[in-house]
């Protein structure tokens, strides 16, 4: 068959271009010798790189985000996992209402989320704001992310592997630990990953629940405020970019491969 | 060995429903029943009263905006709630106008390199919001990307003011951050659209067309509603776009009731407003869904 030349794929290439574009303007100016994001550009140098690792506030707010990035991934991972085989694999009264309910945060303005969650910390329990308030608000964003990654895969893999295994005279939790597990693990490694991220770059929410600790984010949005500290902040900015756009690929590559593993057959 | 099964399942579903009810059920619950306090100060006063929402509601001198009179006492949140309303479908429209043709492109036409190309899609979708937001604050800027580049090539002398700063500038803002979020659906319906139902239709006749508007549009109504849905919800509420792209003039509920909270200390106000805005929104999503005849496609297409 001959190629003959496609207009959609012309938009497709589009697409992706105005989808990046504006995203790329970062990385490039915080290359750039110049004080502002300003054409034409004036040199190459990696100052503002340098000038960042200085900054002790913002070397704090980075610490801060991957202590609560960590210890969220890894509790929502622990606490999405055991939900989704309660979901898979056995009958769950209401479990259909259960998980609509569980899912509510994909789809609730994270204003609404935040402003709750206020009212629930400082009314409610009288508790100071902290980052364990933050970590709170962001487990309620991250389980339902874990558990729709490892529902789909816990749905993936053929069931029989562990009737098997308990028909062969294995208990539950031995067939969990030795079947299932082992099965799920990219699940669970693309679970972990994507927790991280979404934590690690929400704004809203820790906006609202942060005491003096800031998150990054929260940090990078009090500096955009001041035009002199732009160079600083594109540099940030362009490492976060890099950063989250390396766990995705592995987040991914991660789970593509696992499926394509254990079914040899399928594409 | 089922209700031993229903036991098992609940035991291992309760640690995350557990910690679901208490960050999400209890906030929404607390959200509710702050929305009928009044605060003074920093003074709560817990008797039950319907003030708030009548406060939205009662009549007065009120003002114009775009040529719609809002007779109220107190006609900022319902103009802000109106305006963001139609910024949202502004946005949602355009979002999905321009991530149909892609996610068609990815179902029919990408033969090789698919992975890629989902990857290239899924890398914004993940990556901070606050960034994609500020990334448009450096394009559209008075010293920002376009400006400068524009006076550099010497098409323009001084910067274009009317960039930044008001409610386009937060359309283009919101519509780019929400395109990778709403690709992904349209392309899952599509994907299963089952290719047999192309080739009948081709063969008996129907003309390329035709064929595309009697079974590939459809059949992709679940996807596009639950795109078109997970684009408008989210975004009418937001924060972030309307507070850094937006200016004065383009703010919109989400800053209200961030201002009502963090700064006016009229939280049971704010948790009013949030409340009247949620139900609004869930009140559209069920009209939407009537009136495209929801129900009808889900049975039809299973």
């Amino acid at each position: 068959m001959t190629r003959r030349f496609d207009p959609l794929l012309l938009y497709a290439v589009l697409f992706v271009l105005f989808l990046y574009g504006p995203m790329l303007l970062m990385p490039l100016f915080s290359l750039n010798d110049g004080n502002f994001a300003t054409f034409p550009l004036k040199g190459f140098t990696l100052r503002h790189y340098g000038e960042m690792a200085r900054n002790t506030s913002m070397m704090t707010a980075l610490k801060n985000s991957l202590i609560v990035g960590l210890g969220v991934s890894v509790t929502a991972t622990a606490l999405a996992l055991p939900a989704a085989l309660a979901l898979t694999r056995y009958r769950v009264p209401a479990g259909g209402a259960i998980l609509s309910f569980m899912m509510l945060p994909l789809v609730v303005p994270s204003i609404v989320l935040a402003v709750g969650l206020l009212i629930v910390v400082l009314r409610l329990l009288g508790l100071p704001l902290s980052l364990w308030t933050v970590a709170a608000g962001h487990l309620m964003l991250c389980i339902p992310f874990g558990m729709t990654v490892l529902m789909s895969r816990l749905e993936g893999f053929d069931k029989s592997l562990e009737e098997a295994s308990r028909d062969l005279g294995a208990g539950g939790w031995s067939t969990f630990r030795r079947v299932t597990l082992p099965l799920a693990a990219p699940g669970v490694i693309s679970s972990l990953l994507l927790c991280f991220i979404i934590s690690f770059d929400e704004f809203v929410i820790s906006f609202f629940l942060t005491g003096t600790d800031n998150t990054l984010p929260v940090f990078l949005f009090s500096q955009l405020r001041f035009p002199n500290r732009l160079p600083g902040t594109l540099a940030l900015g362009s490492l976060i970019l890099v950063g989250s756009a390396v766990l995705v690929i592995l987040a991914e590559v991660v789970r593509k491969r696992g499926v394509a593993s254990d079914n040899p057959g399928d594409i | 060995m089922s209700s031993a099964s229903a036991r098992t399942g609940l035991s291992l579903l309760s640690p995350a429903f557990l910690v679901m009810a208490a960050t999400l059920l209890a906030p929404v619950v607390a959200l509710i029943v702050m929305s009928f306090w009044t605060q003074s100060g920093f003074e709560i006063d817990r008797t039950f009263t319907l003030a708030n929402y009548a406060r939205l509601v009662e009549p007065g001198e009120g003002t114009v905006w775009y040529g719609i009179r809002f007779p109220l006492a107190y006609p900022v949140p319902a103009v802000l709630m109106v305006k963001s309303l139609a910024m949202s479908l502004v946005a949602t429209i355009c979002v999905i106008g321009v991530a149909w043709p892609m996610a068609y492109f990815l179902a029919f036409r990408v033969t090789r390199y698919k992975a890629m190309w989902m990857i290239l899609l899924t890398i914004p979708f993940w990556t901070s919001y606050l960034l994609r937001v500020f990334s448009w604050k450096i394009v559209l800027g008075f010293n920002g990307a376009i400006n400068s580049g524009l006076q550099w090539l010497g098409l323009i002398k001084e910067p274009l003011e009317f960039l930044l700063y008001n409610p386009l500038a937060v359309m283009i803002t919101l519509a780019h951050s929400w395109i990778a979020f709403s690709v992904l659906p349209i392309y899952v319906s599509l994907e299963k659209i089952d290719r047999t139902l192309l080739e009948a239709a081709s063969d008996l006749g129907d003309s390329r067309w035709k064929r595309f508007r009697r079974i590939t549009l459809p059949l992709s109504m679940p996807g596009t509603i639950a795109a078109t849905l997970l684009v408008f919800i989210p975004t009418v509420g937001d924060y972030v776009t309307p507070t850094l792209v937006g200016g004065p003039g383009g703010t919109m509920i989400g800053s209200l009731v961030q201002q009502l909270f963090l700064r006016q200390d009229n939280a049971p106000l704010g948790a009013a407003i949030s409340i009247v805005m949620m139900l609004i929104i869930a009140a559209l999503v069920g009209l939407f869904l009537w009136l495209i005849g929801y129900r009808r496609i889900r049975r039809r297409i299973g």
